[in-house]
C-alpha cells in the first residue's frame, strides 16, 4: 500500500470516496457545458426595480425545490430498507386539494385562505403517507407494491377531486410560495432549503437517524434491540408524505393550476435517482441527505440543460439515462478499483483497500 | 481415540510469513502455517488473534500483504474465493452458507449438476447426491427435500459434502461447532475422522478444548497475529496451550466453581418475574416459573429442546400465545422486544449475526443501541452518555480493539460477542436473558464472562443463562430448568453433587428426543462425548 501518500494526494483519494463527489463533478460539467454555448450562462444579475436575483442558476434552484422535497423524504425511506413510489401521486393529490379549495374560496388576495389551502395539502400528504405506513408496517406489504397502490390510486384520486378537471384558481399569496421573492431569493428556494435543514437537524439531532439505520440494515437485530419499527416506518412514509404535499403546493403554485395528468408525474423516479446519486445504497441503512441533495442539483441541472440545449423532449429520458448510467459506474466500488488498475477480486470482499489509511 | 497421523513429507498447504494489515491493525504478522495431507490441524488462539484472517489469507478473501502461499508444492496467487476453489480448498463457515430454498441434493451438487442431453439430469444428480453424502455417513438424507427442513448441524454436514463434490483436498472448518450439541459434535467429528482417514487436509477452529483435544492431531497457536509455534496435541498439555494462547500463566480460570452451587438460595422474597402457563404453539409448551433477584437459573436441554424458545417468550422476541406473564406481582404484557425492554429485561440472542449485531454500524453504534431505543428517538443520549457508556465497557468486557469508532464488522467474532453483551449490560437489567452469551467466546475471555454473570447475579440482577456446553450452566447456575421436546422436564436445584451427568441422564431418562433431531442420530451419537 502507499503508506507516504502526501497530504493533498490523501484529501484527493478521500474526496474521491466521498459518494456524491461524482454528482457535484457532473453538475459543474453541465453548467461548463451550457458556458459553452453561451457565455454569459452563469450570469446572475439584480434585477434592479425589486432587487430579485435573476440568473440561469436562480432558476435550476428553484426548479430543484420541488425534487428537494420529495428526495429528502425518499432518502429516509429508502433509508429503512423501503422505497415510495407514491410521491409523484401525492403532489397532484395535494395539488388538487389546495387548487379545489382556493378555486372555491375565490378569496385572490386572502392569506388565510392561501394558509389554509398550504395545510390542506400537507394534511392530504400526510393521510395518504400513513396509509403507505400502515401497508408497510401493520399490513406488512411489500414498500413498493404499497407505494405502487398509491402511485396508481393517487392520480386517480385527483382526477375525482377535480373532476377531471385542470382546476386552477387564483389566490396571490399562494402564487407568492412559488413565484416570490424574499431578500432577493425565490421564496421556494428559501422554503425548500429551510425544510432541508430541518429535517437533517431532526434526524441527525435525534436519534432517529441511527434508528432508521439501523432498521435498515438489519431489521430483526434492530427488533431485538427494542427498537418500534412499526412506528418508526409510520413516521417515515408519513413524513415522506407531507413532504410530497409540499412539493406538491410548489409545483402547482408557480402556474397556480393543477394539471391531474401531469403535476408529479414520475417524479418518483427523480427523486429516487437524487437519493442514490447521492450515494445511499437502495438496499437501506447509512443515507446521507447531503448527497440526496447534490442529487436534486444535479437532476435540476440536468433538466434545464436539456432545454437549454434545445435536445428534443423525446430524446431527454435517453440523456438522463446516460447522465445517471455513467454516474452510478463511477460511484461502483468495483468499476473504481478498475481504475486503480487493480485487478477487482472474484467476489466482493470488504476489500480494506477501501478504508482509508 | 484420536489415531496420530506420521506427517506426510510435503505439506498441502504451507504458509510462509504472512502479514495482513488493517487500518491501525496488524492481523498477521509474519505467521507461518503448514497443513499436512491426513490429518486435523487446529488452529488456536485468542479472540483476534488473527485465526479467521488467516483462513480469509487462505480462502482468497483477503489480499496478503507480504508473504508465501505454497498449495501443493506451488506457489499460489489466491485472489478470490474461485481461485481457492480451484486449488482444492473449501471452507464451511460458522453461518452455513448454503441455498435454503433448494433441495438437499441440489445444494450439494451445485455447479456440479450431470448433465444430461436435455440440459442437467437431475435423477443422476441426485443420485450422485446420495453417493457424496452416503460417503459421509449421510446415506438416510433425502436428497428430494428442501435443505431448511433440516437442522443446522446437519446442514452443516451437507455443506461438507458439498465442499467434497468439489473435489476439496483441504476443508476448512471455522468455528463449526459453537452451535451444536454434544451428540451432533460427535457427529461431526465422524465425519471428519472419516475425512481426514481419506486423506483429507482439515483445518479447524474451535474455543472448545475438549473438542480440539479430542479431533485434532496438531495445532498451531497464534497469539496478537503472530505465530508462537506447532505443536502434536498429544505433546502439548492445556494448560501449557492455554499459556501459549494468552501469553502468561493462568491459574485461576476454573477459580470460579461450586461456590455459587453452595449458596443459599431461600427465596421467601416474591419472583421478579413469574411466568404461568406461558407457552407458543409449536415452539414450546405451557410452562410455569418462577425467576428472583440476585439468582442464575440455567435452562438446560438440547438444541430444540424449546429452551431458545422460552427465552424468548420472557423478553417478547416472540409473542407468547397463552399464559401470564407477572412482573413483581403485576401482570404485564410482554408481546414485543420494546415492551420487554421497558420492563427492564434484557436478551441477549444466540443468533449473533442475525440478531445481534448490525454489521454496518460501529461498535459505539452498536453498544449504545438497546439503551437509546429504550429511551426513544425524540431522547437521544448525549454524546458525554455514550462516551461514558462506551468507555465502561469496552474496557470492563476488555473489547479489543477498543476503538468504537470501527465498524462491528471488523472486530473478531468473540469480540463481537463481548460488544453485544456490553450492549444488554448497558439498559442496567433486572432481569437478564442470556442466550450462548459466551458462544465464539475464547477460554480466558469465557472465564471473565462467567465471573461477570456472576458478579451481576450478587448485584440482584435475576439472570437466565443458556449454553449448549453444560458444565457452564451447571458451575454458574444456582437452579437448573431441563427443558426436552418443547417443555419443561425438571427444575433442579443446584448443589454439590449436580453435575452436567446427572442432567444428561435427567434428559435421557425422560425417553429418545422424537423429531427432527432423531433423523440424523447414528446409534454411536447417543454418546456424550469424553
Ligand atoms: N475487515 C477487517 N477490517 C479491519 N480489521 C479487521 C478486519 N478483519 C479482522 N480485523 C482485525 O484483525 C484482528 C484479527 O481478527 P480475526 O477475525 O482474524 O480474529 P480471530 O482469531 O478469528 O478471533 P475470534 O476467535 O474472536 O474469531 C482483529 O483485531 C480484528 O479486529
Ligand atoms: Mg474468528
Amino acid at each position: 500500500m502507499t503508506e507516504t501518500q502526501s497530504a493533498p494526494a490523501r484529501t484527493a483519494a478521500r474526496l474521491l470516496r466521498t459518494p456524491y463527489f461524482w454528482g457535484i463533478v457532473a453538475i459543474a460539467l453541465l453548467l461548463l457545458v451550457n458556458v459553452l454555448r453561451d457565455p454569459g450562462y452563469l450570469a446572475i444579475t439584480v434585477n434592479p426595480a425589486n432587487g430579485n436575483l435573476v440568473g440561469n442558476l436562480v432558476d435550476i434552484l428553484r426548479a430543484a425545490a420541488p425534487i428537494l422535497m420529495i428526495a429528502v423524504g425518499m432518502c429516509l425511506v429508502i433509508a429503512t430498507g423501503g422505497i415510495d413510489l407514491s410521491v409523484g401521486s401525492i403532489m397532484v393529490v395535494s395539488g388538487a386539494v389546495a387548487m379545489e379549495f382556493l378555486n372555491a374560496a375565490a378569496a385572490p388576495d386572502s392569506v388565510l385562505a392561501a394558509l389554509a389551502a398550504f395545510l390542506l395539502a400537507v394534511a392530504f400528504g400526510a393521510i395518504l403517507g400513513a396509509v403507505n405506513g400502515i401497508l408497510v408496517s401493520v399490513v406488512g406489504l411489500q414498500p413498493f407494491i404499497s407505494t405502487l397502490v398509491i402511485l396508481l390510486a393517487g392520480r386517480g384520486l385527483a382526477k375525482v377531486i377535480t373532476e377531471g378537471q385542470n382546476t386552477a384558481a387564483s389566490n396571490e399569496p399562494f402564487r407568492w410560495i412559488a413565484n416570490g421573492y424574499l431578500v432577493g431569493l425565490p421564496v421556494v428556494l428559501l422554503f425548500a432549503v429551510l425544510i432541508v435543514i430541518a429535517v437533517g437537524l431532526l434526524v441527525r439531532r435525534s436519534a432517529l437517524g441511527l434508528m432508521i439505520e439501523a432498521i435498515g440494515m438489519d431489521p430483526k437485530a434492530a427488533r431485538l434491540a427494542g427498537i418500534k419499527r412499526r412506528s418508526l416506518l409510520m413516521t417515515v412514509y408519513i413524513a415522506s408524505g407531507i413532504l410530497a404535499g409540499i412539493a406538491g403546493v410548489f409545483a402547482t403554485a408557480s402556474v397556480m393550476t393543477v394539471d391531474v395528468s401531469r403535476t408529479g408525474y414520475q417524479l418518483e423516479l427523480d427523486a429516487i435517482l437524487a437519493v442514490v446519486i447521492g450515494g445511499t445504497s437502495l438496499a437501506g441503512g447509512k443515507f446521507n441527505l447531503g448527497g440526496t441533495v447534490v442529487g436534486a442539483l444535479l437532476i435540476a441541472t440536468l433538466d434545464k440543460t436539456v432545454v437549454f440545449l434545445g435536445i428534443s423532449s423525446s430524446a431527454t429520458p435517453a440523456f438522463k439515462a446516460i447522465v445517471i448510467v455513467v454516474l452510478c459506474l463511477l460511484q461502483s466500488e468495483r468499476v473504481r478499483q478498475l481504475f486503480r488498475q487493480r485487478r477487482a477480486p472474484g467476489t466482493f470482499v470488504p476489500s480494506k483497500e477501501t478504508i482509508p489509511a | 481415540m484420536t489415531a496420530p497421523v506420521p506427517p506426510a513429507p510435503v505439506p498441502i498447504v504451507e504458509m510462509k510469513s504472512i502479514s495482513i494489515s488493517f487500518p491501525g491493525v496488524k492481523a498477521l504478522d509474519g505467521v507461518d502455517f503448514r497443513l499436512f495431507p491426513g490429518e486435523v490441524h487446529t488452529l488456536m488462539g485468542e479472540n483476534g488473534a488473527g485465526k479467521s484472517t488467516l483462513i480469509k489469507a487462505l480462502t482468497g478473501v483477503y489480499r496478503i500483504d507480504d508473504g508465501e502461499i505454497l498449495v501443493g508444492g506451488q506457489s499460489r496467487r489466491l485472489t478470490g474465493t474461485a481461485d481457492a476453489q480451484d486449488a482444492g480448498i473449501s471452507t464451511v463457515y460458522q453461518e452455513v452458507n448454503l441455498c435454503d430454498n433448494l433441495t438437499i441434493g441440489e445444494n450439494v451438487m451445485l455447479g456440479h449438476e450431470t448433465r444430461g442431453r436435455f440440459g442437467i439430469n437431475w435423477t443422476a444428480t441426485h443420485r450422485a447426491a446420495v453417493d457424496a453424502l452416503e460417503k459421509l455417513g449421510l446415506g438416510h438424507l433425502n436428497p428430494r427435500q428442501p435443505l431448511s427442513t433440516l437442522s443446522l448441524a446437519v446442514q452443516q454436514l451437507v455443506a461438507i459434502s458439498r465442499a467434497m463434490v468439489a473435489k476439496s483436498t483441504v476443508l476448512i472448518l471455522d468455528e463449526p461447532t459453537s452451535s451444536l450439541d454434544a451428540n451432533e459434535v460427535e457427529g461431526l467429528f465422524a465425519v471428519i475422522r472419516r475425512l481426514r482417514d481419506q486423506g483429507v487436509a482439515i483445518l479447524f477452529v474451535s474455543h472448545f478444548l475438549d473438542q480440539v483435544y479430542a479431533i485434532s492431531d496438531r495445532m498451531t497457536v497464534l497469539r496478537n497475529g503472530q505465530y508462537q509455534g506447532e505443536y502434536l496435541t498429544r505433546e502439548l498439555p492445556r494448560a501449557a496451550l492455554i499459556a501459549t494462547m494468552i501469553g502468561k500463566e493462568v491459574a485461576s480460570l476454573a477459580s470460579l466453581d461450586s461456590e455459587r452451587a453452595e449458596r443459599d438460595h431461600l427465596h421467601t422474597d416474591e419472583p421478579i418475574l413469574r411466568a404461568e402457563g406461558l407457552g407458543r404453539k409449536g415452539s414450546i409448551d405451557p410452562t410455569d416459573l418462577e425467576l428472583h433477584r440476585g439468582e442464575v437459573v440455567g435452562f438446560a436441554g438440547l438444541l430444540g429442546s424449546g429452551r431458545t424458545e422460552l427465552a424468548r417468550l420472557l423478553y417478547g422476541a416472540d409473542k407468547a400465545d397463552e399464559g401470564q406473564v407477572y412482573f413483581r406481582g403485576k401482570k404485564v404484557d410482554i408481546s414485543t422486544p420494546t415492551r420487554g425492554l421497558a420492563h427492564k429485561i434484557a436478551f441477549s440472542s444466540e443468533n449473533r449475526r442475525d440478531e445481534g449485531i448490525v454489521r454496518d454500524l460501529s461498535v459505539r453504534e452498536n453498544l449504545v443501541l438497546a439503551v437509546q431505543a429504550k429511551r426513544g428517538w425524540a431522547r437521544p443520549l448525549s454524546k458525554r452518555d455514550k462516551d461514558a457508556i462506551v468507555t465502561k465497557y469496552l474496557a470492563e468486557l476488555n473489547v479489543r480493539p477498543a476503538d468504537p469508532d470501527r465498524p462491528i464488522r471488523n472486530l473478531s467474532g468473540g469480540n463481537q460477542q463481548k460488544v453485544l453483551l456490553g450492549r444488554w449490560l448497558a439498559t442496567k437489567p433486572e432481569l437478564l436473558i442470556l442466550d450462548e452469551p459466551t458462544r465464539g467466546i475464547d477460554v480466558g475471555a469465557k472465564a471473565e464472562i462467567q465471573e461477570q454473570v456472576a458478579a451481576l447475579a450478587d448485584d440482584g440482577v435475576a439472570v437466565v443463562f443458556i449454553s449448549s456446553e453444560l458444565e457452564e450452566v451447571v458451575r454458574l447456575s444456582d437452579r437448573i430448568v431441563v427443558l426436552k421436546d418443547h417443555r419443561k422436564i425438571a427444575e433442579i436445584i443446584n448443589g454439590p453433587g449436580v453435575t452436567a451427568d446427572l442432567i444428561v441422564n435427567t434428559i435421557a431418562e425422560e425417553g429418545v428426543p422424537a423429531g427432527a433431531d432423531a433423523a440424523w442420530s447414528t446409534p454411536a451419537d447417543r454418546e456424550v462425548s469424553e
